[in-house]
C-alpha cells in the first residue's frame, strides 16, 4: 500500500450532519475528505420524518432556541441554493405546522412552555394557540379527540433523502467523497490526525467527528466527550394519496409524492432498530385520532430508526482541549439545522476554532462537578 | 404475450375499464389482465406515465387498480371474482371520498 493520503479536513460520517459540514467547508475552498460508512450504518438521515421544526425547541437552553430559529429561517435560501447547485428539488415546504394536544391540560401546559421559551429567546418565532374549532377553520380534517393545538409558521418539511443526495452530489464536485469507508479509528498524529480505514490511512490537519452514534467509539481517542445514546422512533407511511393535508402536524406530514408519513414514539431500545407491533398500533391509533380520515388509508411500510440523543436533547459542538483541530458535532436535528451546519458552523471550522459564544454547546455542560 | 399453460377454459368474466374480460373464478387478477393483453393498469401520480404488473408478488405497487370502488388495490394480490368491476388507477386516489 502507498503512504497515507493527505487532506485538510477529515469529516468522519456521511449522514446529513457530516454531508452538511463537508459541503459548507468545500464551498469555502477547503480541502475536505468525507468518510461515509455506507448503507450498513444506522443512518438517522434515512429514517427520519423530514420535519424542519422550531416549536418547543430550546427549553432550558435559549441559545439552542435561537440557533434552531435562525437555521429554520435560513431554510428557504438554503433549499433554493442547494436545489439549484444540485439540480434536485429538496421538496422544502413551509405552510406552518400544528402541534396537537389531546387534553385541555396538555394544551395549557404547552402554551405556557412556548410563552416562556419565547420570552427567553432573542430570535422571535411567533405562535398561536387555538381550540378544536380554531384548528377546524384551517384544517377541516381534524378529529374531535384533539382538544387544541399550537401553530407556528416557522415549521416546515423537506425530503431528507433528497437533502442528503443533494449535499453529496454538490460536495463530490469540490471534495473527496469516500463511500463505503468505515473509519476504524482517529488518533492524534504530530500536529494533525491519522484516520484509519480498511482501505488505507489519511493524515489530516483537522478532523470533524460527525458519525452519529459512532462518535461514541471515536471520540475518546481525541479526548472528546460524546455522551449520546440511541432513542428509537417508529414510523409508518401510507399509500400515495392526492394532496389533502394543507399544513404540517408535528408527527404527521404528507410528502410531495402523496404518502402520509407519521410517527411520534420515543423508546430506549439500544441499537435495536426493528419495529414492534405494539408501538406501530399505538402510532396508527394516534394518527387516526388526529385525522380520522386516515382510517381509510392503507399503510404500505413501517420502519424504525435511531435518534442520536444527548442527555438534554440539544447539540454538542466542541473542540478537543488536548488536541486542537479535533471537533465533535453531534445533534439529533440534522435536517432543521442543515443550513446552520453548512453555513456558520462550517465558517467557524474553516477559521479553525469555536469562539466563546459556542460554549453553551460544549459537552462540559454534562460534567458533574467533583464534590 | 401471455397465455395459460393449460387449455384456456373460462368460467366467468369481470370488467376492466368497462370492457369484459374472460377469466377463471379464483385466478390471479393481474395474471388475468396480462393474459387479456392489458398491461397498463394505472397512471402514476407524478408524471402520468403508464405502469403495469412488475414484481407479481406484492412489493412494487406498480399494478394498482380500483376494485369495486376501492382504490389502490394491488392487482397481483387480488383474486378474480365473477362480475367484479376493475378500473385503472389514475394518479393518486383522494381520501375520504
Amino acid at each position: 500500500m502507498s503512504g497515507p493520503h493527505k487532506t485538510g479536513f477529515a469529516v468522519v460520517g456521511g449522514g446529513i450532519v457530516g454531508a452538511s459540514v463537508a459541503y459548507g467547508l468545500a464551498a469555502r475552498g477547503e480541502s475536505v475528505t468525507l468518510f461515509d460508512e455506507g448503507d450498513i450504518a444506522f443512518r438517522a438521515a434515512r429514517g427520519n420524518l423530514g420535519n424542519v421544526w422550531v416549536q418547543g425547541k430550546g427549553v432550558g437552553l435559549p441559545a439552542y432556541a435561537d440557533l434552531t430559529r435562525l437555521a429554520a429561517k435560513g431554510w428557504d435560501d438554503f433549499a433554493r441554493e442547494l436545489g439549484a447547485e444540485s439540480g434536485l428539488d429538496l421538496h422544502f415546504r413551509r405552510p406552518g405546522a400544528f402541534f396537537f394536544c389531546f387534553s385541555e391540560d396538555e394544551l395549557e401546559r404547552r402554551g405556557k412552555m412556548l410563552s416562556d421559551l419565547e420570552a427567553g429567546a432573542m430570535v422571535p418565532s411567533g405562535f398561536e394557540i387555538m381550540d378544536n374549532a380554531g384548528i377546524r377553520k384551517l384544517l377541516p380534517e381534524v378529529g374531535p379527540a384533539v382538544a387544541g393545538a399550537t401553530f407556528c409558521s416557522d415549521d416546515g418539511t423537506t425530503n431528507p433523502f433528497h437533502l442528503l443526495r443533494a449535499l453529496v452530489t454538490v460536495f463530490e464536485r469540490r471534495g473527496d467523497y469516500r463511500p463505503r469507508h468505515s473509519v476504524e479509528s482517529v488518533s492524534p498524529d504530530g500536529s494533525g490526525f491519522r484516520v484509519r480505514t480498511p482501505q488505507g490511512e489519511w493524515l489530516s490537519d483537522r478532523v470533524i467527528l460527525t458519525a452519529g452514534l459512532g462518535n461514541r467509539e471515536l471520540a475518546p481517542a481525541l479526548n472528546l466527550s460524546a455522551p449520546i445514546r440511541p432513542v428509537r422512533g417508529q414510523i409508518l407511511v401510507t399509500e400515495k394519496l392526492k394532496p389533502f393535508l394543507r399544513y404540517g402536524i408535528s408527527f404527521i406530514r404528507q410528502s410531495v409524492e402523496g404518502g402520509v408519513i407519521f410517527g411520534e414514539s420515543s423508546e430506549e431500545a439500544g441499537l435495536d432498530d426493528r419495529t414492534t407491533p405494539q408501538v406501530i398500533q399505538a402510532t396508527a391509533k394516534r394518527a387516526v385520532a388526529a385525522l380520522p380520515l386516515l382510517a381509510g388509508a392503507q399503510v404500505v411500510r413501517s420502519w424504525a430508526a435511531l435518534r442520536v440523543m444527548s442527555p438534554d436533547g440539544m447539540p454538542i459542538y466542541a473542540e478537543s482541549a488536548d488536541y486542537p483541530g479535533a471537533f465533535l458535532v453531534t445533534v439529533h436535528s440534522g435536517v432543521t439545522l442543515a443550513p446552520f451546519h453548512a453555513g456558520p458552523l462550517a465558517a467557524a471550522l474553516s477559521a479553525g476554532w469555536l469562539e466563546s459564544s459556542w460554549q453553551p454547546f460544549s459537552s462540559d455542560r454534562f460534567r458533574v462537578p467533583a464534590s | 404475450m401471455f397465455r395459460r399453460l393449460e387449455l384456456e377454459e373460462f368460467d366467468t368474466s369481470f370488467s376492466f375499464e368497462g370492457r369484459p374480460v374472460s377469466a377463471r373464478e379464483g385466478e390471479n387478477l393481474a395474471a388475468a389482465l396480462l393474459r387479456a393483453g392489458i398491461t397498463a393498469l394505472r397512471r402514476t401520480p407524478r408524471s402520468g406515465g403508464a405502469r403495469g404488473p412488475y414484481c407479481m408478488m406484492g412489493v412494487c405497487f406498480e399494478c394498482l387498480v380500483t376494485v369495486d370502488g376501492e382504490p389502490n388495490r394491488q392487482a397481483c394480490l387480488e383474486t378474480v371474482r365473477g362480475g367484479m368491476i376493475v378500473e385503472p388507477q389514475a394518479g393518486a386516489p383522494e381520501i375520504g371520498r
